[in-house]
């Protein structure tokens, strides 16, 4: 769990591009304030566009900010030392194609000033970590993309960095991919790295992250821990499958539900809150029916990112 | 130490890029057929054979710098390669210094490669190898200098292809630029001055041309030499500030 280090640091961040011929201006970040704590896992979320990779890029020293500071372990952006201190991984990484695994790590790990038999060690048990030994002497031109994944979290990981960027690690993976990454993500939060990563998977994100920042069009809509954003965003439901179940039976059952839908033999009861669990079994049961599945619906992180996606979207058209 | 690791890094991926050997495979072939080409002439063969050779190294090393200098860098920032390497603790100039000394050692293994090639001709056919010879090698080596440094200019801010018409254009005008000046000093005050500029500003590639001298046994002076020797590579050395001066300021998209 975190401390109240604060490594990765941002205040009124903001990037505009100009695009086209006449160099019209876009908007791609706007007034980004957001602080990370040492040793948390952060996520930070938002759907296709909105801003993240922009953001990733700034801190990274790949594109300027047009306004705004950033800081990464309260150095301004592009320190040497700070970067040192660092792990990065692209969005869907390219990476030296004609480079076996290991020259890709040893060629990495120059950069550094590592040499020799440190290196070489280093590289070995990096290729370990990720699972990727047997591709020590083969061409990254006939990897997989999960395999440039790992091997790009292994590149990420070469100088053992106390914070760990990824942009969208797990974009284009399969669901065993996907469980691959999240598994070396939680090994390295053990390690005591910070890790902050972009993605638009929300189910990943609830996964593994102690706080999450969701942004939208270039500004932050909600940060905190997932469990507050969560519980207080969302009420819960319950979803009752009932068969044989009497008209009667449906009627007792109204005043306690959201909705009833009858199909045939079967009723399909969403209860207005689990507090009303009981009631409803003790009428299912005096009605002679036969409950068939039960399953309460707790708040999700997709809940909170739909309506938050939804909300601006419901007030623009208002406007109109 | 950084810059050393990504010029290795740039010459072995030109080692396993196929152009440069289909590149240097036709470079061995012209100067071999001279060889066939001298049975066809009366007399003047040795001429030829040092003229054929010393073009062919001239034509496919200039090939060589712009074909995979203008990739150097723009192909980095297409691939996004570029976004690991600048986010480590490597100033963006010593990645492009990188760059370019893997390019030229690339070159310098080229060149050495056709030289050889050209010596066993030489041999072959008893023609005497006189020193001027090495000095107009030299002077391509430099020249080799100045257009990769000029394809990587255009590279840190333009896609490939426009920088491979540029670098083009700027190596065949660098040749003609004497002319430019002679065709100014005909026209009126302000075509004098515009014209004279551009022939201070673009390189005299023409210096670097010993091909006359070599073929006719006539030897250069070591001043002259020394003075374009270092005319190139303080062309070469703006060239390569200037490149890194755009490459600070941009932005990896």
């Amino acid at each position: 769990m975190g401390t109240d280090e604060v490594i990765l640091k941002t205040q009124g961040l903001g990037k505009t591009f100009k695009v086209g011929f006449w160099g019209r201006r876009v908007t791609a970040l706007d007034g980004l304030d957001l602080e990370v704590l040492r040793g948390e896992v952060f996520g930070f979320l938002g759907p296709n566009g909105a801003g993240k990779t922009t953001t990733i890029k700034i801190l990274m020293g790949l594109i300027y900010a047009t306004s705004g500071t950033a800081w990464l372990f309260d150095r301004p952006i592009g320190d040497r030392d700070a970067k040192s201190r660092l792990g990065f991984l692209p969005e869907s990484p390219y990476f030296y194609d004609y480079l076996t695994g290991g020259e890709f790590l040893r060629f990495y790990g120059h950069l550094f000033g590592l040499q020799g038999m440190v290196l070489a060690k280093r590289a070995d048990e990096l290729l370990e970590l990720v699972g990727m030994t047997h591709a020590k002497d083969l061409q990254l031109r006939k990897f997989s993309k999960g395999m440039l994944q790992r091997v790009g979290i292994a590149q990420a990981l070469i100088n053992d960095p106390e914070l760990v960027v990824l942009d969208e690690p797990m974009s284009g993976l399969d669901p065993v991919g996907r469980k691959e990454i999240r598994d070396l993500i939680l090994r390295l939060k053990e390690s005591g790295k910070t890790i902050f990563f972009s993605s638009h998977i929300l189910h990943d994100a609830e996964l593994l992250c102690d706080r999450v920042a969701i942004i939208l069009k270039g500004s932050m809509v909600a940060c905190g821990r997932v469990s507050d954003l969560v519980d207080k965003e969302s009420t819960q439901c319950v979803e009752m499958v009932v068969a044989n179940l009497s008209d009667e039976g449906v009627d007792h059952l109204r005043p306690l539900s959201e909705k009833i839908v009858v199909q045939a033999s079967h009723v399909l009861v969403v209860l207005k809150g689990h507090q009303h669990v009981s009631n409803a079994l003790d009428i299912i049961r005096s009605a002679k029916a036969t409950l068939i599945s039960l399953t309460p619906h707790k708040g999700s992180l997709e809940d909170l990112f739909m309506r938050q996606v939804k909300e601006p979207r419901q007030h623009a058209e208002k406007m109109r | 130490m950084r810059i050393l690791s990504i010029a290795f890094n740039t010459f072995r991926e030109n080692l396993r890029d196929k152009l440069l050997y289909n590149l240097l495979f036709f470079a061995l072939l012209m100067i071999g057929s001279s060889l066939l080409l001298s049975t066809l002439t009366l007399g003047e063969w040795d001429r030829l054979i040092l003229d054929l050779g010393l073009s062919s190294i001239n034509f496919f090393g200039v090939l060589i710098a712009i074909f995979i200098g203008i990739g150097l860098v723009s192909k980095e920032i297409e691939k996004k390669t570029i976004f690991t390497i600048v986010s480590k603790p490597v100033p963006r100039y010593e990645f492009l210094l990188g760059k370019y000394a893997g390019l030229v050692l690339t070159l310098l293994v080229n060149t050495v490669v056709m030289v050889l090639g050209l010596l066993v001709v030489l041999y072959y056919r008893n023609v005497p190898v006189e020193l001027v010879m090495f000095a107009s090698l030299g002077l391509v080596f430099l020249e080799f200098l100045i257009i990769t440094a000029v394809a990587l200019v255009f590279s840190t801010f333009t896609s490939a292809t426009l920088s491979a018409i540029f670098t083009l254009s700027i190596y065949v005008v660098g040749h003609l630029s004497s002319d430019l000046k002679a065709f100014g000093d005909k026209m009126g005050a302000v075509g004098k001055s515009v014209l004279i500029g551009v022939y201070y500003f673009l390189p005299n590639l023409e210096r670097f041309n010993l091909k006359g001298e070599v073929i006719h046994h006539v030897n250069v002076s070591a001043t002259d030499f020394i003075m374009t020797s270092a005319y190139g590579l303080s062309y070469a050395a703006f060239l390569l500030v200037l490149a890194s001066i755009i490459f600070q300021r941009r932005d990896f998209q």
